[in-house]
């Protein structure tokens, strides 16, 4: 039941894709920056797509260090790994773009070096969960780094800021504005990726109860 | 009132423990006199070049050699099984944190009013100009690296790799303390005072510490019993 629910949501997510793959060549390319501009139909998606995982991080985090409940462990391990692989996707689109219109992969802006601290901060809780054997302590301890590095993002993203920002302004919320038909490219492909997210994080999912039920056989075994 | 007693007692103790021995700000005092020396193979030592990394080149000084005193904080109440005894001690595990923190902070804060002379000497810069409000940033910016420090010092004193992990966890947390510090250094350093365009860095420090404060006091507790 639950399999089929899963490779429904990849159908659905594949099909989305390929539809907007279709429409995105229909459109007209942008007057100043050409082709390239298109890319922002899978930068800022997976972006967006990428803080909700941290978000649901958080959540489950603090749901653990509430509850004890290993379940919500499992789940922010794996919504931050799927959320760690969009930002890395952020980060390379946004990379490709800015070769062809700065000129360079990359430049020391507000929001580039936030996203990569972010990314950096993220790679570090998998990198305390790896250096902990013992269960409990691994996920309590796990959930704490995740707190802190959540309050982090937003005091960073805004020092960084003061000290030099080169990014173009946000599209929607930057007094830019997109054609409706562009906008509704964007949003079914926002749709495509959280979908994928949870498809992802789903896969994860199961995989992370799986090895916490061999851990604990294998436990059992060892102690008869 | 027995909460301030509390924390007085965990300062002093961390404090006297620390310079019987003198392990930890030894070796941080050797580690920073030896960044201050690399640092200056890196760079063109013109005054004026100097005076404009003057920020980062010392806040990278104190972040690496604070390290090696924070990373025995916790440490150093391994043998013996000190940890669990404190632990297990009639204190709340706030009133731990904040007198480790606070032993921390004078000991980080003494490592890195050795090295602003020597500094100033190797440089040859005049870091003076302005050093009431240098002073002021000095102890923000510390506090904020103490704090976030001292708390992660708890969280990877019993894990593999400990001396790996302790900055490779903290640094991307501590960047907004660390870049804040290093533009109102710079800026004090060659003589401007803090004015409009650096004082939104002083509340930026100011809110740092205030918000890792409140939120490691909030989570010690989780941190240290499990």
């Amino acid at each position: 039941m639950r399999d089929k629910i899963l490779y429904g949501i990849g159908a659905i997510a594949l099909a989305i894709i390929v539809r907007n793959l279709l429409v995105m060549t229909t459109l007209p390319e942008e007057a100043q920056q050409g082709a390239i501009f298109k890319i922002i139909f899978f930068h800022v998606p997976v972006a967006m797509t990428a803080m909700m995982c941290a978000a649901a991080a958080l959540i489950a985090s603090v749901l653990f260090l509430i509850t004890r409940n290993f379940k919500y462990d499992s789940l922010a391990v794996s919504v931050t790994e799927v959320g760690l692989a969009f930002l890395a996707a952020n980060l390379v689109t946004g990379s490709i773009w800015g070769r062809v219109i700065w000129g360079v992969w990359w430049v020391w802006d507000a929001r580039l070096t936030s996203a990569l601290i972010c990314w950096l901060l993220y790679a570090g809780y998998l990198m305390l969960r790896h250096a902990i054997e013992e269960p409990t302590q691994r996920a309590t301890f796990a959930a704490v780094f995740s707190i802190f590095a959540f309050i982090d993002v937003p005091i960073v993203f805004f020092s960084i800021k003061w000290w030099r920002t080169q990014h173009p302004q946000p599209v929607f919320w930057g007094g830019g504005s997109f054609p409706p038909d562009w906008f509704a490219v964007f949003m079914w492909n926002w749709l495509a990726m959280v979908l994928l997210g949870i498809l992802l994080t789903a896969v994860r999912l199961r995989q992370e109860n799986a090895q916490r039920e061999i851990d604990s056989l294998r436990r059992m075994a060892h102690a008869l | 009132m027995r909460f301030a007693r509390l924390v007085w007692v965990v300062t002093v103790k961390d404090l006297r423990a620390e310079l019987r021995t003198k392990e930890a700000i030894n070796a941080s005092l050797g580690f920073a006199l030896v960044i201050l020396i690399l640092f200056s193979f890196a760079f063109e030592r013109s005054i004026e070049g100097v005076r404009e990394i003057s920020g980062g080149l010392l806040w990278i000084v104190f972040a690496f050699a604070g390290t090696l005193i924070l990373n025995r904080s916790f440490a150093r109440e391994l043998p013996n099984d000190c940890l669990d005894a404190l632990i297990a001690a009639p204190i709340p595990g706030s009133a731990l944190f904040l007198g480790k923190a606070f032993a921390n902070f004078v000991l980080v804060l003494a490592v890195e009013l050795v090295s602003l002379p020597i500094f100033g000497i190797f440089y040859n810069v005049q870091w003076t100009q302005q050093l009431p409000e240098l002073m002021l940033v000095l102890l923000l910016g510390t506090w904020g690296l103490t704090v976030i420090g001292t708390i992660f010092s708890a969280l990877t004193v019993n894990i593999r790799l400990r001396e790996v992990m302790l900055p490779m966890l903290t640094y991307p947390i501590m960047v907004p303390a660390l870049l804040g510090a290093m533009q109102l250094t710079s800026a004090l350093v060659a003589g401007t005072p803090i004015g409009p365009d650096t004082s939104s860095w002083l509340k930026m420090l100011i809110g740092f510490d205030l918000i890792y404060t409140a939120v490691s006091l909030v989570l010690v507790e989780t941190v240290l019993v499990g």
